[in-house]
């Protein structure tokens, strides 16, 4: 299946999404919306990877995206996790009233 | 098809602004899963359909599902609601935005200062079989890695979980 | 018999230890009759050991006994190793001998005194000290013995640390002999960097191999050696540490101000003779360095008012005798001198010690008199120290051990007419302050009443040692006389004999020891004829001779010069450097250090966001940087 869509357009989608991820990553407290963002973050990382092996005719894009859905369903255990064991002992899910670790 | 690809880019961009934006968390994983599907769109216009199909499956079918779980386990409520609104005020995103349009500025200039060089071969559908062999091949060691990593999340996410209240972990302005 | 020799000063180390850790639960009579134990069963051992080696000498007349070995590396090694020869046995009977009646002695002196245990922990220690450093066999283990004894004539001199001029003069003492420690310290690497061997046999039979005979490598040796020895010794210009050591109890100035640790330094030049036989400029150094002292202690013994000062610089003034006489290559003649000495200076100052209980602690001599009647056993035994100190010829040993020095001063081709000149000279002064002090003290009328009579020990001691002090002269007689020769012949086999008789001059002999006599006669003449009535003589009042009075009465200004020149700059320095300039420099870092700490600190907050923020905009920078490079 040949495509016409330029590397340089999902290159710049991707940095787009990248920079919502990021934006949102810095601007919400709420522990669930910074994970959100940071998911958005990984797929956006994820998604230059397949163009990248697209244009180059490489699997090798493919395999790291599957690197990285497996990174991602790790940590969002792990996160998710966290979050259940924070809201339970805070009964909220403010990270910055969670700045106990100042140093 | 390039048509589409724009279509589903402008789908995308719009879907995740708004799952980072909206103050419910429902609403924002369902925002975020429009943003997946349309990513799994472009992905197979890019000619890689397993990879796709496992965007879909996986990413919004499985993960995004387990953040939906734990919403719902946390009861957050309309009091919350309000609150999380109260937290991202345009002001809050002042900071962030103009943080984030440095960040795609320097990018976009990395991305456009220079045309990619030519591929060396026509881009081809991949079929899953290929990705199977490559894992399986070059990256095999990567694949058991990979599995030390799940093994590890699964551990650290059933540890976490435990309802143990003696370790104080108690934030500011928490009633003692 | 000699396989005993350890026993030597591990006695003594050991009374130190037993009396140190026994501490309060050890009565006061127990402490001290362990002390005199642990210094009284070595002399024993080594009266035996000098029976021994008189009448039926080991092979090579000399034992050496390995304890273990010290260090050992490949380019030094110390074994700590004890050797017995003539020299050490010599050093070792004194010590032991002199040590063992001032310990007697004590246990009567120090009765009643707070620290009585601590005084006896501390003499056994020095006892200890000195005996190693007398019988070590290498260089490292004699400063071992070297720094013992600094330390423990530091103690001492300030045994009564509760005033302040006592802590002073210790203190004093301890940096002005440390300053000859150094150059000791410097002359053992030297040695052991040009022969390869610390063992003191061992480097006199290697010397003339290595050295050229007035090398600069040999002169620079030769006069490191000497710097330890007359800081130790007391000679010029370090002599200024021994008058203020006095502020010591009077056995502790008997013992080790007089009879034995400034004795360190005659012995140790005598113990490394050969390293001074090749640099016989050096030997000419010292020999001047003795005479110079020698009459430099004489003056300043006259002026003296303090009984125990006058004494003092007697001391320094005879260790001159003892050095003048190693500078003339004349070994046994010096440590006959020491041997002789070391009984008459103890003897004087246990007497001087008797007095100064006697009248309250009274030590002026213008203070003092009368004494003759109320304490004539005192009297009489300290005047049989003075005649010893002041050479009285023929009945006294000091006149055989300062003639036999005059004598070789002579005719040694390292010494000549005028050394001998100086020697006579100071022989004339000797007589002269010994009139003087015995006048002041015991003619006259008495000024201060007695309060106390020496006690049974004291009176044991003092008669002992008056008698020693007598007959001890009798080993060594000039050749003239009889040919007695025990003395010399018995260092023969250990000393290079550099002083040889030349035939046909005993007219020289009895000439020198007729003028030698009649300078001793003519000062005490002169000395009975200025203080006979026990008071100054008017002429001192005259302003030229009551300026020169102060100039010997404070030492000859050696005090302030030193004070001036070192002491002053030094506290200077010091004041200049009050805010430590150095030390800025250590606390910038810790300041730095702590700056920087509160920054980064201040990056740790501990907020999620905040780590975020940095990262990305630590990713916009590092962009920043390859875009625009």
């Amino acid at each position: 299946m040949n495509t016409h869509v330029p590397l340089e357009h999902v290159m710049l989608l991707a940095a787009a999404l990248f920079a919502i991820g990021l934006a949102g990553l810095l601007a919400r407290r709420n522990l669930i919306f910074m994970l959100v963002s940071v998911e958005v973050m990984l797929n956006a990382a994820g998604l230059v990877f397949i163009a990248a092996g697209a244009y180059w005719g490489q699997v090798d894009g493919q395999s790291m995206f599957i690197f990285i859905l497996t990174m991602a369903a790790a940590e969002v255990a792990v996160g998710l996790a966290i979050i259940l064991q924070f809201h339970w002992r805070h009964h909220h899910l403010d990270a910055d009233a969670a700045a106990t670790m100042k140093g | 098809m390039t048509l589409a690809f724009y279509i589903a880019a402008a789908v995308a961009l719009a879907a995740t602004f708004r799952a980072v934006t909206h103050a419910d968390a429902v609403h924002s994983l369902l925002y975020f899963i429009v943003s997946l599907l349309a990513a799994a769109v472009i992905f197979y216009i890019l000619g890689a359909p397993f990879v796709a199909a496992l965007e879909i499956i996986i990413y919004a079918g499985a993960i995004i599902v387990l953040f939906l779980f734990v919403v719902m386990l946390l009861h957050i409520g309309r009091g919350q609601r309000r609150e999380e609104r109260s937290w991202i005020r345009p002001r809050v995103w002042v900071g962030p935005a103009m943080l984030s349009a440095v960040l795609l500025a320097a990018t976009v200039t990395v991305i456009t200062a220079e045309p990619p060089p030519a591929p060396h071969a026509l881009p081809q559908a991949t079929a899953p079989s290929d990705v199977g062999v490559s894992l399986f091949g070059p990256y095999v060691v990567a694949v058991q890695l990979a599995a030390l990593l799940l093994l590890a999340g699964l551990v650290g996410a059933s540890h976490l979980r435990r309802h143990d209240k003696s370790i104080p972990l108690r934030a500011k302005g928490d009633p003692p | 018999m000699y396989e005993l020799l350890w026993l030597v000063p591990a006695l003594p180390f050991a009374g130190f230890l037993v009396i140190a850790a026994g501490g309060r639960r050890l009565p006061a009579a127990a402490a001290g009759w362990t002390g005199c134990a642990a210094v009284g069963i070595p002399a024993a051992l080594s009266l035996v050991f000098a029976a021994g080696f008189l009448f039926a000498p080991p092979e090579g007349h000399a034992h050496t006994q390995v304890l273990w070995t010290w260090i050992g590396t490949e380019t030094l090694r110390a074994e700590a190793a004890l050797r017995l020869d003539a020299l050490s046995l010599t050093m070792t009977a004194v010590i032991t001998v002199v040590g063992f009646l001032i310990h007697i002695y004590s246990t009567e002196y120090m009765r009643g005194d707070a620290d009585f245990r601590r005084f006896f922990a501390y003499l056994n220690l020095f006892v200890a000290a000195m005996l190693v450093l007398v019988l070590a066999d290498n260089l490292v283990l004699l400063l071992l013995g070297w720094e013992g004894v600094g330390l423990c004539s530091f103690l001492l001199i300030g045994f009564w640390y509760g005033k302040r001029e006592n802590a002073m003069a210790a203190r004093k003492a301890f940096l002005v002999t440390r300053t000859g420690d150094v150059a000791l310290l410097l002359a053992i690497f030297l040695l052991v960097r040009e022969t390869g061997t610390a063992n003191i046999a061992d480097i006199l039979a290697r010397a003339p191999e290595v050295f050229a005979e007035g090398s600069a490598t040999a002169n620079a040796a030769a006069l490191l050696l000497l710097g330890g020895a007359i800081g130790k010794s007391a000679q010029l210009p370090l002599q200024v540490w021994l008058p203020d050591a006095m502020a010591g109890p009077t056995p502790v100035s008997a013992l080790i101000h007089a009879a034995t640790m400034v004795t360190a330094g005659v012995y140790l030049i005598a113990r490394t003779h050969g390293v001074f036989l090749l640099a016989p400029d050096v030997m000419f150094v010292v020999a001047l360095v003795g005479a110079a002292t020698l009459l430099l202690g004489a003056l300043a013994a006259l002026a003296q008012s303090d009984i125990k000062r006058v004494l003092a610089y007697s001391t320094v003034s005879q260790l001159g005798y003892m050095f003048l006489a190693l500078g003339a290559g004349a070994w046994s003649a010096a440590m006959f001198h020491f041997m002789t000495h070391a009984f008459f200076k103890a003897l004087l100052f246990l007497g001087a010690g008797a007095v100064i209980t006697a009248l309250h602690h009274e030590q002026n001599l213008h203070r003092m008199g009368g004494l003759r009647k109320k304490l004539p056993l005192v009297f009489w035994t300290f005047l049989i120290g003075t005649a010893c100190l002041a050479a009285v010829p023929l009945v006294t040993s000091g006149f055989y051990s300062k003639e036999k020095i005059l004598w070789d001063v002579w005719i040694s081709p390292y010494g000549g007419p005028g050394f001998w000149i100086a020697g006579a000279t100071g022989a004339f002064l000797t007589a002269l302050y010994c009139t003087r002090m015995v006048a002041l003290v015991f003619f006259g009328e008495a000024k201060t009443e007695v309060s106390e009579r020496p006690g049974g020990r004291v009176s044991f001691v003092l008669v002992v040692l008056a008698v020693w002090s007598l007959i001890g002269g009798g080993v060594e007689l000039p050749h003239t006389f009889a040919h007695v020769k025990v003395f010399s012949g018995f260092l023969a086999h250990t000393v290079t004999t550099v002083v040889e008789l030349p035939p046909g001059l005993d007219w020289l002999l009895w000439l020198l020891l007729g003028i030698a006599s009649v300078l001793v006669f003519g000062g005490i003449a002169v000395g009975w004829a200025l203080y006979r009535g026990g008071e100054p003589p008017p002429i001192l009042r005259r302003a030229g001779v009551d300026a020169a009075r102060r100039g010997a009465h404070g030492g000859f200004g050696f005090d302030t010069a030193y004070d001036l020149l070192f002491v002053r700059p030094f506290t200077a320095l010091a004041r200049a450097n009050r805010a430590d300039i150095v030390d800025r420099a250590a606390a910038g870092t810790a300041y730095s250090a702590r700056l920087l700490h509160n920054i980064l600190s201040a990056t740790q907050s501990g907020r999620l966001r905040w780590y975020s923020a940095t990262i990305a905009a630590g990713v916009i920078l590092i962009l920043a940087i390859a875009l625009l490079t």
